[in-house]
């Protein structure tokens, strides 16, 4: 075993150990129902959890996320033993359809993934100082690739396990949306039907399964991408050596682990088919898959607040000499942004879950209008996070466009203030449009009017970054290298984004558009433009300062132009079917509309851009010892984090600079923005 | 100053081709009531809007990737511009005014779509996992909804169980239907045709099938259809036998879930299943005789067939007597 490289060690062990939680679960399930069931849940959720915990120990031996996994393993099994235990002395049900009983299974969920965090020891040093030790300010980590397997403090290594974590889920909400997309190929059932038995659910419920948790892996990959980026780029930009509070740093990436394994347990415990939205009373009748939903959603929650308020922290203390406010790059701008919705908002997601969550443990009828509840007090307050979320998720993605605009252009950013003024416009008007997905609900209809009007402002701030940006690209030298092409491409998707929004704002054509693929094709363009196409964008910009290597043009290049125009296929059909009467989240759709050959041209494009990404990351693993050595400063940019070798060194800059000047002032002889303290 | 011009034209131009491109691509099904005119009228007030926000931002887009690329070999930077307040605060203001202006478009839009007529008849929509069912005031249920033309109706909506949503696209206007409460959809269908209200809100399972047939009719045909559904109605409430469940089963949608022909849907087949052996998923057999279907239409969840999953149906609400469930399942022995 020793010979064996560790990635193929981890790879054998995955099979093994998937087999093994398997048959384990399997077992069990049999001890309790006295009959072999081969799609056993149980025998699922072991499967992953033993799979992935094995591939790790294979990886890097019983130590961080190993431990981390085992514990969460151990720990939701105590925790539902514990409740199981309780439930068998009040004479209670002792097992339930998914092996253990809904109360059991969610404490275990819970006690879980606090588990996890002991194992993979995120609260070490904060329990270290509870007991009177002293800790060392720059704690041991080991070196090379392990270190991103273990808890570490610097704020770079967190922004790449960020990073190369949201890939991963992205590859996975990706490839749900394939399976899913498939089905729709063609109207009637494919392969998802209503014969099919897997974890207790039929094709319809798996479609059902499958699309919801797509929303929300994609989701949560989305916060967790967002938060890469703003990791590893914002300290180096204000030139701090790292974040405000580092193991509070840590601890929000690993407490997304543990989220993004009970979102993918929920597929194992009868699924859930409410949507990522999780209305009430749908989800309140859902198999207990809905629970793992709630507390994986909740956990990641945690992760995105704590997050936000260290970025908040971050650029209000620790911004380098002379970085006045408007002499920040414009990216800090978005970042902060972004940190005072996640910060402030987030909780009401977790609030309106969390009630669910009651209404299904303890019989409180929150939304249940039998008790007195009402179904549409859960819509409002799940909106008033969801919608500024999606300003969560594209602001960071804007602000990475007008950051590298002005590099590739050599050119100042045009109107910064304005620039920087909008990120803030756009979060603050986002903080009042909740009620625009909601203009069908059968709330208060006059409350649509003020809703409205809300909605339309939010053009606003978004024309100005769109006529800033313009006018930055004019007379400018524009240059395209990938991560250039990946910027425009961005404004071009934000822009048909944008642009099918206000069809939505006007109520009555919304009246026809909401719920349909109408939506479905406005909200990607929405999300491809503002965070997908800026984040791609972000990686090839940034690989370089991480590794010292650049990534491949011509991979890069194949990869941007196989995307846009299957990208922009897909949501244009998406919006044309839903016109005709393409509802959202249907497994099969009427053959009466004649929309079979749009279907067929839209899951193609699907492939497509599946395979794109494919491509990427073949890019992105091989260049980190393949690619071409690139240590200088290859964009020739102005901005600090240039002006040091690459890779950047362990605590960021050796020698602390000053601000000297304006950020952008690209074609303007013997300006700089940033002056090494000793370098005179 | 060149370039503005050749920008300005391309603008002009784009704008056109685009807008008429959309109108040329007829993005809409037909308009089949009164209140998909205001609608539309909407729409394309947003596609002109669009079509031209589209060109203002793609054509100098383009037009700069083009023209101010870099040349080989300058390595020189573009023009220190670093903006201008005026032009910030044009872009400003020009689309807050323009944002008033659609706000107004569409609160005075949307109120033309909820012109209430007072002598609008008044229609009880029930919806339910994963069916519609239509009560009309003559005393009568049927699964399709029939309308006469140009008359406004009222729909009263409720739901027995979760969150659905009326939507019949040629209508345009869409109205959840939701659990504890009672929705208004009013409507005044101006084409005579068949449609189909297709659920729009995410309802479980078998949302994608949650279809009924919706016909317009002239008013002489919707009068001889209500007749026929009085004499039938009166007809099925003193009738007993296998045909008159077969009417029920229609009526109350069964088939939305369940099929007379062998093979599986949502829920079981009601072929050859009188007097068959059924497996539960508690593992235990048990002879499906009378009481076993009658305890499977009022309490769907106490008995599930092995390889399906418990549903929450309620046939309560629908109002299903016990000599009505005799008829339904001397229906069912027929089915061999």
């Amino acid at each position: 075993m020793k010979n064996i490289k560790p990635l193929w060690r981890g790879l054998l062990l995955l099979f093994i150990g998937a087999l093994i939680g398997y048959v384990i679960g399997v077992a069990l399930d049999f001890l309790v129902m006295k009959a072999v069931n081969f799609s056993a849940p149980v025998g699922g959720l072991f499967g992953l959890l033993g799979g992935v915990s094995s591939f790790f120990f294979g990886l890097i031996g019983y130590r961080w996320i190993t431990r981390g996994l085992v514990f969460q393993l151990i720990g939701t099994i105590v925790g539902a033993l514990f409740v199981t235990g309780i439930r068998f002395i009040l004479g209670m049900d002792v097992f339930g359809d998914f092996f253990f009983t809904e109360p059991a299974w969610v404490f275990g969920g819970f006690v879980g993934g606090l588990s996890f965090l002991v194992g993979v020891g995120a609260v070490d040093d904060w329990f270290k100082w509870a007991m009177g030790e002293e800790t060392s300010e720059h704690h041991e980590e080991p070196s090379g690739w392990e270190r991103y397997f273990s808890v570490s403090l610097d704020h770079k290594v967190i922004g790449i396990q960020y990073t190369v974590t949201s890939l991963l889920l992205i590859s996975i909400g990706g490839t749900f949306a394939l399976i899913f997309r498939t089905e729709l190929a063609h109207s009637g059932l494919q392969f998802l039907t209503t014969t099919l038995h897997l974890f207790d659910q039929n094709g319809l419920q798996i479609y059902n399964t499958l699309m919801s948790l797509h929303g929300m892996i994609m989701i949560i990959s989305i916060l967790i991408g967002i938060a890469g980026v703003i990791n590893y780029v914002v300290p180096l930009l204000l030139g701090a050596q790292d974040m405000a509070f580092p193991r509070l740093n840590a601890f929000s990436y690993w407490i997304a682990v543990p989220a993004a394994v009970l979102l993918l347990s929920s597929l194992f415990l009868g699924g859930f088919d409410t949507g990522w939205t999780g209305y009430p009373p749908l989800s309140a009748r859902a198999p207990v898959g809905m629970q793992m939903f709630f507390l994986g959603v909740i956990f990641a929650g945690w992760s995105s607040i704590l997050g936000g308020l260290n970025v908040l922290a971050t650029v209000l203390r620790m911004r380098a000499k002379g970085m006045t406010a408007f002499r920040m790059p414009i990216f800090v701008w978005a970042a902060i942004a972004t940190s005072l919705i996640s910060a402030t908002a987030t909780q009401l997601i977790g609030l309106a879950f969390q009630l669910v969550m009651f209404e299904r443990l303890l019989g409180m009828g929150f939304f249940d209008p039998v008790k007195g509840g009402d179904p549409i007090l859960f819509q409002h307050l799940f909106w008033f996070y969801s919608h500024p979320a999606v300003y969560v998720f594209v602001l960071p993605g804007l602000g990475v466009i007008s950051e590298l605009i002005p590099v590739f252009v050599r050119k100042p950013l045009y109107g910064y203030r304005w620039v920087a003024m909008s990120s803030l416009g756009i979060a603050l008007v986002g903080f009042l449009v909740w009620a625009h997905h909601m203009f069908a609900s059968g709330m208060n209809e006059y409350l649509r009017v003020p809703f409205m009007y809300s909605t339309l402002l939010v053009a606003v701030p978004t024309g100005v970054k769109f006529f800033s940006w313009v006018a930055t690209m004019w007379k400018g030298k524009i240059e395209t290298p990938t991560p250039m092409l990946f910027v425009v491409g961005g404004i071009v998707v934000f822009l048909l984004g944008g642009l099918s929004g206000p069809p939505n704002a006007t109520v009555a054509t919304d009246l026809h558009l909401t719920d349909t693929y109408f939506i479905v094709g406005h909200f990607h363009d929405t999300i491809f433009g503002g965070f997908v196409f800026p984040f791609f964008a972000a990686i090839y910009y940034w690989f370089p300062k991480a590794t010292g290597r650049r990534m491949n043009e011509t991979l890069g290049k194949i990869h941007f132009w196989m995307m846009t125009p299957s990208f922009l296929t897909l949501t244009l059909l998406m919006m044309r079917v839903g016109l005709i009467g393409m509802r959202r989240r249907i497994a099969d759709y009427d053959p009466a509309l004649h929309i079979d050959g749009y279907h067929l041209v839209m899951t193609i494009c699907a492939f497509l851009i599946a395979a794109s990404v494919f491509i990427f990351l073949i890019n992105f693993f091989r260049s980190i010892k393949h690619g071409e050595e690139a240590t200088g400063n290859i964009w020739n940019s102005r901005s600090p984090e240039w002006q040091v070798p690459s890779p950047m060194p362990a605590h960021n800059y050796d020698h602390p600079f000053e601000v000297v000047g304006e950020p952008y002032d690209y074609g303007l002889a013997g300006s700089q923005y940033v002056k090494f303290v000793d370098s005179e | 100053m060149r370039h503005f011009v050749i920008i300005g034209v391309l603008v002009i131009l784009v704008s056109v081709l685009t807008y008429n491109g959309i109108q040329a691509s007829h993005l809409m099904p037909v308009e089949a009531s009164a209140q998909s005119i205001p609608v539309d009228w909407m729409w394309n007030a947003d596609m002109a809007a669009i079509a031209f926000l589209f060109a203002l931002i793609m054509v100098p887009l383009i037009y700069s990737l083009i023209v101010f690329r870099r040349r080989k070999g300058d390595t020189s930077d573009g023009e220190h511009i670093e903006g201008n307040a005026a032009l910030e605060i044009t872009w400003t203001v020009i689309p807050l005014i323009t944002v008033v202006v659609f706000a107004y478009l569409g609160a005075y839009t949307l109120g033309e779509t909820r012109v209430i007529d007072p002598n609008a008849a008044a229609i009880r929509v029930h919806a339910m996992q994963w069916a519609w069912h239509f009560e009309y005031p003559q005393g009568f249920t049927s699964d399709q909804l029939y309308l006469p033309v140009n008359k406004q109706v009222d729909l009263q909506m409720d739901s027995s169980d979760v969150i659905h949503s009326f939507w019949v696209p040629e209508f345009r206007i869409k109205q959840d239907v939701v659990p504890g409460r009672i929705t208004e959809y009013r409507i005044t269908p101006t084409l005579i045709g068949s449609y189909k209200v297709r659920c729009a809100e995410l309802c479980g399972t078998a949302h994608s099938y949650m279809e009924a047939p919706v016909v317009v009719v002239s008013q002489s045909d919707y009068d001889t259809w209500i007749a026929q559904q009085v004499k039938a109605a009166a007809a099925l409430l003193n009738a007993t036998g296998p045909d008159a469940g077969k009417a029920l089963v229609n009526k109350f949608g069964c088939l939305a879930c369940h099929t007379v022909d062998g093979t599986p849907k949502i829920g079981p087949t009601w072929f050859g299943l009188y007097g068959s052996k059924v497996e539960l998923s508690d593992g235990t057999t048990i002879t499906a005789n009378d009481a076993y279907i009658k305890q499977s239409i009022l309490q769907p969840a106490s008995q599930v067939v092995k390889g399906f999953s418990p549903m929450s149906f309620n046939a309560q609400a629908l109002g299903v007597t016990d000599q009505q469930i005799s008829n339904i399942i001397d229906y069912i022995k027929t089915l061999k």
